[in-house]
């Protein structure tokens, strides 16, 4: 909004005093060094490297020596032709339908459980299921690592107890299952983040609202259905917006509980991104990769801030 | 005016910061490196003690040398060894400052990886020889030590197969220190539970293949093996590979003569395979890690592991109680009946020292002091290291099993370094997929030798 105020102000400034032009221009000085830093940094730190990366991935290069082998967009056409990359994609997708089909609804399920079913001890489960998030995502996954061991593993040994052959499964070996059970992990260390957020924006809805409503004559699914939830709008946009995001940008968890693996059946893009582009010292093709997921989270922010987030914000 | 001034005040102020906050950028730099080595303190302590000294020195030697050397023996036992070879060329060498940094493996690769893109190598680093090396040397960040290498140093090394792997063309960058071979190592004990012969192992890939079904028939799980890091299983395919193609087969393929996708490495996944198909291997060993492989060997739950020279020492450390398997024996790959190699070809690799391209003079002469066969042999008797690469310091080398690894790497008539470090990275770990692949069951051997030319082919030329 500032730049709007201080082209309109030097505009006045032309017939106003000289008084008042020279305050005029303070303020376009005030702002002007207020701004230079942090386009300093935005330039040094995200412009330039993102450059670079648009000029490294033209080549077929190694990291190391000069750039001398221009190949064009043949790292893009290799990546598209991957098929483990494709896969890296879809299981990407996989992660971020599960995420908003299952995560989402149960973070918000536990924010009402919490807010309006005044439950005894709401303090201490607000804080009991917050606690996964303000571990690491390095702490995190280790903590799975060893619930999932196929030898005595908690999870494992719990499941025995009703069905003993179930000991020994490796859940994170196993082709079919991996992807599931990292999505599980996922749900459990971010779905307090989201119950926190969904938390605080019910406590923004008026009670008086919902009850007005519920004397109308409505029943609680539909005081829920056509009052709560509507009013929530803003707080669900934002969270399904930094769900899909996060799917996207998920690295740590996937690469401490497999490295992508076994068989590539849990490579997500930011894996193959690190496995294919700078463990194998494969600059360029790793380059093009960085930029196609630049790219697709930058059309997709774009995208979502224009229709959903201007919608809810407008209103 | 004044509100001006403030403000510009206020300005220059952040500028500032932001400048002062990359210019920076290097001293972070520095305090990171000192917190994520593992630098021990007392290493620290003798590190400033010896800069005290040789500043005083640096007046009686003008300019003192630094050198700087990176090695990834975070063994505590290790670690002071390598520090007191340091301290007695130090002694010896006054005008002379040996850094040593100390890091994880994988953190090792990293950091080398990121240096050597910035052009400033460290002047000794840890190396395997090989695609790696190579790339390194052919970037020009390596130093030629040929000339110092020729005669007498060159002469005292045994593992010559070794040698040439820190060579190109007729140029060396460094040189190896310990040297050893994969094979099987067995429990004998187990063996003799499932009525095999523990003293006559087998010797052919069919004696193997029955051998593993009697020992699925005794209800002992034949091998075991950490799949999750994906490079052990390369070993089993290599093997395979080696034994139905010898160094022909490889050559031409690394050559571009031929093609990863010829006969012999295809029969090396339908040998895989038919192993594979036996279901010889433990539960969930997809998702082991090597350590959680040797734990499973040496607490005595599997019979048989292929790996190289040093899983002696990590199946002892793994295990429950911490003294491994009682009665072990090792044996090497065995022949793949019909195979154009040699039984005696071996695959293997060990460790060696690289040189940067600004090592000075004394950095060479410090790797020319710590392999030499008096120092090879004090470090047997102290640590405890694999078998050693010059001739005169093997006899050091006393446990029969050592003994016998030895005796494979100096008798192969062809070496093969392990895969994924002769390739390129690219094609390394593309071998590693592909195998993995096949022990997944996604990927026929055919796929598979198709996944690895493919990579072949664009890093290597078609």
């Amino acid at each position: 909004m500032s730049d709007v105020r201080l082209f309109s102000g030097l505009s006045n400034a032309v017939s106003a005093s000289p008084e008042k032009r020279q305050a005029q221009w303070n303020k376009a000085l005030l702002i002007f060094f207020f701004l230079t830093p942090g386009f300093l940094l935005l330039i040094m730190f995200l412009v330039v490297p993102i450059g670079q990366a648009a000029y490294y991935s033209l080549y077929n290069w190694n990291g190391l020596g000069p750039l001398d082998d221009f190949i064009g967009l043949d790292n893009y056409a290799r990546a598209f032709g991957e098929t483990v990359f494709r896969g890296a994609i879809q299981h990407s997708l996989f992660i971020m339908v599960l995420s908003l089909a299952v995560q989402l609804p149960l973070a918000m399920t536990l924010a009402l459980i919490l807010i309006r079913g005044q439950l005894r001890f709401q303090r201490f489960f607000r804080t009991l299921f917050f606690l996964p998030y303000v571990f690491s995502e390095i702490v995190a996954a280790y903590i799975w690592l060893y619930v999932y061991n196929p030898r005595g593993g908690l999870l494992n040994e719990f499941l025995s107890l009703f069905r003993p052959e179930i000991n020994g499964t490796a859940w994170l070996a196993d082709l079919d299952t991996v992807l599931v059970a990292i999505f599980f992990v996922l749900t459990w260390k971010f779905f307090g983040f989201h119950m926190l957020l969904y938390m605080a924006g019910l406590q923004n809805i008026s009670r008086e609202v919902e009850d007005s409503a519920r004397v109308s004559g409505a029943n609680e699914w539909q005081v829920l259905r056509y009052v709560t939830l509507p009013m929530m709008r803003s707080t669900i946009s934002l969270s399904v917006f930094l769900s899909i995001l996060g799917s996207f940008q998920q690295f740590i968890v996937v690469w401490i509980l497999t490295e992508g693996g076994p068989a590539f059946r849990s490579e997500l893009i930011v894996t193959y991104l690190y496995k294919f582009g700078i463990q194998r010292m494969q600059l360029g093709f790793g380059s093009a990769l960085a930029i196609i997921l630049f790219l697709m989270t930058l059309i997709f922010s774009i995208g979502y801030q224009r229709t959903v987030l201007r919608q809810t914000l407008a209103e | 005016m004044r509100k001006l001034r403030i403000a510009l005040m206020i300005g220059l102020l952040a500028i500032g910061m932001v400048l002062v906050s990359c210019g920076g950028g290097e001293t972070t730099d520095d305090t990171a490196e000192n917190t994520t080595t593992e630098e021990t303190t007392a290493q620290e302590d003798t590190t400033s003690a010896e800069t005290d000294t040789s500043d005083a020195a640096a007046d009686e030697c003008g300019e003192v040398v630094e050198i700087e050397w990176w090695h990834i023996s975070t063994i505590e036992a290790e670690q002071a060894y390598w520090q007191s070879k340091a301290d007695e060329f130090m002694a010896n060498n006054p005008c002379v400052q040996i850094n040593i940094t100390v890091l994880e493996n994988e953190a090792f690769k990293a950091r080398l990886t990121t240096v050597m893109q910035s052009g400033e190598p460290p002047d000794i680093f840890q190396s395997w020889g090989g695609g790696v090396l190579w790339a390194y040397a052919e970037a020009g960040l390596l130093r030629d030590i040929s000339p110092q290498l020729e005669g007498e140093w060159r002469d005292s090394i045994a593992a010559q197969s070794a040698l040439e792997l820190f060579g190109r063309d007729g140029a060396y960058y460094g040189v190896p220190w310990q040297w050893g071979a994969v094979g099987i190592y067995y429990n004998k004990d187990l063996f003799e539970q499932a009525g095999l012969d523990p003293e006559s192992p087998p010797a052919t890939w069919s004696e193997f293949l029955a051998a593993v079904q009697t020992l699925k028939d005794a209800g002992i799980t034949p091998i075991t093996i950490g799949e999750g890091d994906k490079w052990p299983g390369h070993f089993w395919w290599v093997y395979l590979a080696i034994r139905n193609g010898g160094e022909q087969a490889f050559l031409d393929a690394f050559n571009r003569d031929g093609s990863f996708t010829d006969a012999p490495f295809v029969k090396a996944g339908e040998d895989l395979q038919e192993l594979i198909a036996l279901e010889p291997f433990p539960e969930g060993y997809l998702g082991f890690t090597y350590n959680d492989s040797a734990a499973v060997f040496g607490n005595g739950e599997a019979a048989m592991e292929l790996m190289g020279q040093w899983h002696q020492a990590v199946q002892r450390d793994s295990s429950e109680d911490g003294a491994g398997v009682a009665n072990l024996g090792w044996f090497l790959f065995p022949m793949v009946e019909g195979g154009a190699g040699n039984a005696s070809d071996v695959l293997g690799g060990g460790d060696g020292f690289g040189i940067g391209k600004d090592a000075p003079d004394e950095a060479v002469e410090f790797v020319r002091f710590l392999t030499s066969a008096e120092n090879q042999t004090a470090a047997l008797e102290a640590v405890g290291f694999g078998p050693p690469t010059t001739t005169d310091a093997q006899s050091a080398i006393t446990d029969p099993v050592q003994q016998q690894i030895l005796e494979a790497r100096n008798a192969a008539a062809y070496f093969q370094l392990y895969y994924d470090q002769f390739l390129p990275p690219a094609v390394g770990g593309t071998v590693n997929d592909a195998v993995e692949q096949i022990f997944a069951g996604v990927a026929s051997p055919e796929e598979a030798a198709q996944q690895i030319e493919d990579s072949a082919a664009l890093e290597l030329g078609d």
